[in-house]
């Protein structure tokens, strides 16, 4: 299997050198790890810290250094699973389907993060925690389409239904997103503008603006680490419940040749 | 709660969520590791 160099197993066997990874890292994962982890201090350091409050939004800024790469991460993540899904319907290879599963998984972890930052930042800037306004609405449609998705996933069947239909659901959801971020601009509601995909607020400046890259830069990188673990690790468990179902058939073999 | 508390919330919410998710992906991938065949995890 030597679909993709960075996420699927190489498969050029070396029969009794016994060189395979015990875990789901590599080179490449912990170069992305440390990455992560350089850049999160860093981000850590400049966010609460080095930039001052905006004079807008005063301290609150701080949560926004969170919200937007979480968003911004969830979107990224929520497309590759709307191009796995295509890729798997096209070519039904098993490399596609896991990718998108992988993906959706942690861009519903990051939509989760966003919402949660979302409320911090509304209890303080509107007095409650949630409002039923356009952007909220539509975010919410979006977070539970993609809860479906994961939850079809689960449903005991084959492989290929189990990825038929959430790939079909993969695609479908992600017409979502342009929902959600435009829906400032369609319909009036309490949420400030979009500030990301171009509009990054246009009063930034400086060390804010450079805190606000660094954190989109931070949470893209360590997505990109999230997902080639998570990734693996469907993968090895795919190979283990195909080792565990041939044992099972070995076995009443076994015993059927015994009797 | 005053402000600080919002964005520290925030903040380790987020941190202390991913963390524990990575934990629980690399735990699961090295246990996952343990019966899966030689060949099926060489990862380039």
């Amino acid at each position: 299997m030597t679909i993709d160099g960075t996420l699927s197993p190489s498969g050029a066997d070396a029969p009794g050198r016994s060189t395979a990874p015990g875990s789901t890292s590599s080179r490449a994962t912990r170069v992305l790890g440390w990455t992560s982890l350089v850049g999160i201090a860093a981000l850590v350091v400049f966010g609460l810290w080095i930039t001052p409050p905006d004079a807008q939004l005063g301290e609150t800024i701080r949560i926004l250094y969170m919200h937007v790469p979480t968003v911004s991460a969830a979107y990224v993540a929520f497309i590759i699973t709307a191009v796995g899904s295509i890729a798997y319907l096209w070519k039904r290879s098993e490399f596609w389907d896991l990718l998108a599963a992988s993906s959706a998984e942690i861009g519903v972890l990051f939509f989760a993060l966003t919402i949660f930052n979302g409320m911090l930042w509304g209890r303080i800037t509107w007095g409650v925690f949630w409002r039923w306004e356009p952007r909220l609405t539509t975010t919410t449609v979006l977070f539970l389409t993609y809860l479906g998705y994961l939850a079809v996933r689960r449903i005991p069947t084959s492989a290929r239904t189990r990825g038929t239909v959430s790939a079909v659901i993969g695609i479908l959801a992600v017409v979502n997103i342009p929902i959600t971020h435009k829906a400032v601009d369609w319909w009036r509601g309490l949420h400030q503008e979009k500030t990301i995909f171009g509009t990054v607020d246009p009063e930034m400046q400086g060390t804010q603006l450079f805190t606000a890259y660094l954190g989109l830069t931070v949470f893209l990188v360590l997505f990109a680490w999230l997902l080639i673990h998570r990734f693996r690790l469907a993968w090895l468990t795919e190979r283990a419940q195909e080792r565990s179902l041939d044992e099972a058939i070995a076995e009443r073999r076994a015993e059927g040749s015994a009797s | 709660m005053n402000e600080t508390a919002y964005i520290v919330a925030a903040w380790l919410g987020t941190f202390g969520s991913v963390a524990a998710y990575a934990a629980w992906i690399i735990r699961r991938g090295r246990r996952a590791s343990e019966v899966v065949a030689e060949q099926d995890r060489r990862w380039m």
